[in-house]
């Protein structure tokens, strides 16, 4: 048994719900430490939705699912949909695929700039040197960094900018008030950024919110409002409007109108130009400040991609009524990358997947089952809450690693742990662009790769290695690249030479063109009271989401029509589950190994390596049905089924 | 269960040590300078908020105090069983008019003193943080997530104390307590059949507590943004808003999204829209036949739109889901029917001649 943890971090904050983390540090004789084993990654909250579900319209489900996360709110949404097309046999249009796609890809955008800045800048940011920023030369730094990004009144930022974001940061300090920026470890050793560059991150920092604000428009004029937009099985809920004027009593029509439109390119539009102005700079510069994190933070080296983002040019077939077939393949790739193949891209099998709750705080199977089959009861047997201390401070609720210890189950795929997300995205596109099947997108991956990453500083590059992207760095560089690949294939991109690659319109556009298309199947509802055509016995949904693979599992009543079964394996569940029966870690824990900590008091490396993954930890924990009845059959191709005759789809007008 | 309960003082040595926490040197202090806020644009904001709010325009001028006072009120915002999406949504805020937004919000008009999403602190400074915070007196505590009855249940534990905990002690020096969304303000989700965890609302927590303290249920999942700020700066300036018998503000939730639909005339009249994309969706017509629960649900999306006034769920072509209210997800429809593309039963809402029965105003209450 490992030695008592003497560091831990309870709340993490920073995240979407509720984490703890423990770990043991040698300690150095001076304050600091090195962790020499993985750490303790534990959940401490619980819903329960799944077991909520059992019994429910199937129409229904998205919305239960949706609300599994308010920050992934359009995946677990979406997911679940797929999943009950799946199940029942229904395709839809190819408006709705844009839409879906378009709703997704702006969820990574939004998702992944919020998380640098308002997440995770805080571990490499001090806002406390911020204000000895010399407000001119702070300037002089934005003209270089981020030289076409007018965010004072369409002119590049002057030192009178600057002075009002220092004066903001002095208000706080002088009212003794510092809300959210109390009890920061500012001053920590760790911190390397200059106090221009600090200033600088801190005004993107708030400018990123104004931003955010603006890019979630486009789910609320196609979903009706975000958080939560609307979705429905069988396509989407919106329609284009009659009226192509303002929405009114007389008038009638729907957000889809030419404002409506205009909303949705002017959101695409920002998303681009934040992402190339901002954020990829900004990434590129607090690496070249922080580039020993190239060698912290790798996990066992096992990725995992369900695929995402079905795509025109990878359509199998198209019906004259609109209704798409699903895709052949995805801008990310279905696939599995081993440690011991970092740029070979291997087939993913969903038989593959296991759960298993040997540390997790259910009785169910501790060997690992199919999601489909498992049994499992919420069964906590960790200590008591709201003991307090001992007479020497330390803490009388430690959790251990040879007990349960985590809401989170432990997923396995072939029995390992799997890092999921941008890293897992950014090696699957990078290997399949090796291949003969490349798409333009991977082209594109592995010129910034090379160009961004590998290349020598001489030649502008960070001089890392490919290799070095399993890191702490790795993760968030490859969280900038694969947004800037998304915001491009929606907003459109000039053809690149360099990278080989054709101009392409984007999704906005392609949707643009075909909006006055079909955007439900209306069989959908109808065949809901069909079972007799439903092609499959349990329906399976996936999503990459921004944070990696989410795949859900519904299984129909075929007498009554309601969910029978209802079971969801997350990404932040692959990433930040618990160790498994053989005592291997999962990746968050595996990720700590060697860590280097100036102050233990003062965990600031751990929270740069917790926060590189994007913790979502109301996503990971749910519970699964006691049924249990094996999975009959699971198609996972995204919604591949058998039934491919022409009345499965929108009937031709 | 709540006898049971350890009580604060056991681990009142929870104090981090002061060296670990933040260090702002003299020198900084010093540096003071003026907020660097235009005037005119924060009045504006000011007068927008009091025309929603229904305040005269004499009112401003105690609206702009409270919310430029030098020593800003305190906000301690705390999650528990819960999905972000409130803080999401509140994060979305923006100016009525006049371009304050929450970064003005929490730079300027409130000290956001706790909220674990965005907080630098982490840990024991985040705990030390919490508990010093929760010693002052007449913060406002904004609550997120329902919280699991029993606090030995393991299924809420957060810096090592149960949600029960948690909020019973934040609870004690709080002048005023808002419940964020349909989850703190009804129990929501967690709560939905079966109640996996038996989780409770915020108000019904504290009756088993015994807590009597000023609430306030700001429901919707998630709530709009604007509803959200606006009720904490009322309070702030005004006191006390107007509640309705499910402790809602009324001036938010007094009317149906339904009485403020634009769809609502083909309601009374048809024609209505039969399913999603058809003729009558792309026209504009009410979306009953495919659920909308618009008529028996207390909210304002209609009348203040979503994200900046963009749109609404039934403008986008969904019906309402019925958020704001008390267990919405389990809401008896036609035939006794649980769903939200089942139409209400006849008898449900205000309008197309039928008895009102589910308005507040009537008997108190839903009409579950």
């Amino acid at each position: 048994m490992a030695a008592t943890p003497n560091v831990i971090i309870d709340p993490v904050t920073r995240i979407e719900g509720h984490l703890r983390i423990q770990a043991h540090a040698v300690p150095d004789g001076m304050g600091g430490g090195t962790i020499t084993d993985p750490g303790l990654s534990a959940s401490t909250m619980v819903r329960g939705l799944e077991k909520i579900l059992q019994g429910r319209d199937p129409r229904d489900a998205w919305a239960f699912t949706q609300r599994i996360c308010g920050v992934c709110t359009v995946v677990h949404g979406l997911t679940s949909v797929r999943a009950v097309e799946h199940a029942i046999g229904i395709k839809v249009s190819k408006n709705a695929d844009y839409i879906r796609n378009m709703m997704i890809g702006a969820q990574y955008v939004h998702d992944h700039v919020m998380h640098f800045y308002h997440l995770h800048a805080l571990d490499w940011v001090d806002v406390v040197s911020a204000m000895k920023a010399n407000p001119t030369r702070t300037a002089a730094l934005a003209r270089i960094n981020n030289g076409t990004y007018k965010p004072n009144n369409g002119a590049l930022p002057n030192a009178a900018y600057f002075q009002t974001v220092l004066n903001k940061l002095n208000n706080l300090v002088s009212r003794g008030q510092l809300g959210l920026f109390a009890n920061g470890y500012w001053g920590h050793s760790a911190y390397k950024l200059s106090p221009e560059e600090n200033l600088l991150l801190v005004s993107h920092y708030l400018e990123a919110l104004a931003w955010a604000r603006e890019v979630v428009k486009l789910h609320s004029v196609f979903g009706g409002k975000d958080p939560h937009p609307n979705l429905v099985v069988g396509g989407m809920p919106c329609t284009l409007s009659s009226n192509t004027g303002t929405v009114n009593d007389e008038k009638g029509g729907t957000s889809l109108n030419t404002e409506g439109l205009a909303t949705i390119k002017t959101a695409v539009t920002r998303m681009k130009a934040f992402v190339d102005q901002v954020y990829l700079p900004d990434v590129i510069l607090v690496a070249k400040r922080y580039k020993e994190w190239a060698n912290f933070g790798a996990t066992a080296g096992n990725f995992l991609c369900y695929g995402e983002f079905p795509d025109p040019a990878l359509v199998k077939r198209e019906f004259t009524d609109g209704a798409i077939d699903y895709p052949a393949g995805y801008i990310i790739p279905q696939g599995v990358i081993w440690a011991d193949a970092p740029t070979t891209l291997t087939p993913f099998d969903e038989k593959m997947v296991t759960e298993n709750v040997a540390h997790a705080w259910y009785l169910g199977s501790d060997t690992g089952e199919h999601p489909s089959v498992g049994e499992t009861e919420l069964y906590y047997d960790g200590p008591l809450p709201d003991q307090g201390r001992n007479p020497d401070g330390t803490s009388k609720y430690m959790l251990d690693e040879n007990a349960r210890y985590s809401w989170i189950k432990s997923p396995r795929y072939d029995d390992q742990p799997m890092e999921v997300g941008p890293l897992a995205h950014i090696l699957t596109m990078h290997a399949r662009g090796g291949t003969a099947n490349a798409q333009p997108t991977d082209k594109l991956v592995r010129k910034y790769v090379q160009q961004l990453w590998i290349n020598p500083t001489a030649q502008g590059g960070l001089g890392l290695t490919f290799t070095q992207l399993n890191s702490t760095l790795g993760r968030i560089f490859c969280r900038v690249l694969e947004t800037k690949i998304i915001a491009d294939q929606i907003a459109g991109r000039a053809a690149d030479t360099a990278a080989g690659t054709a101009a392409y319109a984007g999704w906005y556009q392609l949707y643009y063109n075909n909006k006055a298309g079909a955007y439900w199947n209306p069989n959908t509802f109808t065949r809901l009271q069909q079972p007799n055509l439903w092609p499959v016995q349990v329906g399976f949904g996936f999503t990459e989401a921004p944070r990696g693979a989410l795949g859900h599992w519904v299984k129909l009543n075929r007498v009554s029509g309601l969910i029978d079964n209802y079971q969801c394996v997350v990404a932040s569940q692959w990433n930040a589950g618990p160790r498994d029966l053989v005592g291997v870690p999962g990746p968050y824990e595996e990720a700590l190994r060697g860590h280097v900590l100036a102050n233990l008091k003062q965990p600031l490396e751990v929270l740069r390596t917790i926060h590189s993954f994007d913790p979502c930890i109301g996503c990971a924990v749910h519970i699964v049905d006691p049924d249990g009845k094996p999975l009959v059959q699971v198609d996972v191709n995204h919604g591949v089924c058998s039934t491919t005759r022409v009345s499965d789809m929108r009937c031709a007008s | 269960m709540s006898t049971d309960l350890p009580s604060r003082s056991d681990h009142s040595h929870m104090q981090a040590d002061s060296s670990d926490g933040v260090t702002f040197d003299e020198a900084t202090v010093e540096r003071l300078l003026q907020l660097g806020i235009s005037r005119r644009r924060f009045m504006s904001y000011c007068a927008g908020l009091a025309s929603l709010l229904a305040l005269p325009q004499s009112m401003v001028p105690r609206l702009a105090q409270a919310a430029t006072s030098t020593t800003l009120p305190s906000v301690v915002y705390m999650s528990f069983q819960e999905c972000t999406g409130c803080l999401e949504s509140m994060v979305n805020s923006f100016a009525f008019s006049g371009g304050t937004t929450i970064e003005n919000l929490i730079l300027n008009m409130i000290s956001l003193d706790y909220q674990e999403t965005l907080m630098a602190a982490a840990g024991d400074q985040a705990e030390e943080r919490l508990l010093s915070v929760t010693d002052q007196s007449d913060y406002v505590l904004v609550v997120d997530g329902s919280i699991p009855a029993r606090w030995d249940s393991g299924y809420f534990i957060s810096g090592e104390r149960s949600g029960v905990a948690r909020f019973r002690d934040a609870a004690k020096n709080a002048a005023l307590i808002v419940a964020v969304g349909t989850c703190a303000s009804f129990g929501g989700l967690p709560k939905a059949d079966p109640n996996p965890t038996d989780a409770l609302s915020i108000g019904d927590l504290m009756a088993d507590l015994g807590i009597s303290k000023p609430l306030i249920n700001i429901s919707g999942c998630p709530p709009i943004p604007e509803v959200i700020t606006g009720v904490i700066l009322y309070y702030l300036s005004q006191g006390m808003p107007t509640l309705d018998s499910l402790r809602r503000p009324t001036v938010f939730y007094g009317d149906t999204v339904h009485e403020d639909c634009y769809r609502k005339e083909s309601f009374e009249e048809g024609p209505l829209a039969w399913a999603f994309d058809d003729a009558n969706s792309r026209k504009g017509k009410c979306l009953y036949m495919l659920g909308c629960k618009g008529p028996v649900t207390h909210n304002a999306c209609s009348r203040i739109r979503w994200n900046q006034g963009t749109s609404f769920p039934m403008m986008s072509g969904h019906g309402c889901i019925g958020c704001s209210e008390p267990d919405f997800w389990d809401r008896p429809n036609r035939r006794n029917e649980k769903g939200f593309y089942i139409p209400i039963a006849a008898g449900s809402g205000h309008t197309r001649g039928l008895p009102c029965n589910t308005c507040h105003d009537d008997i108190g209450g839903d009409d579950d």
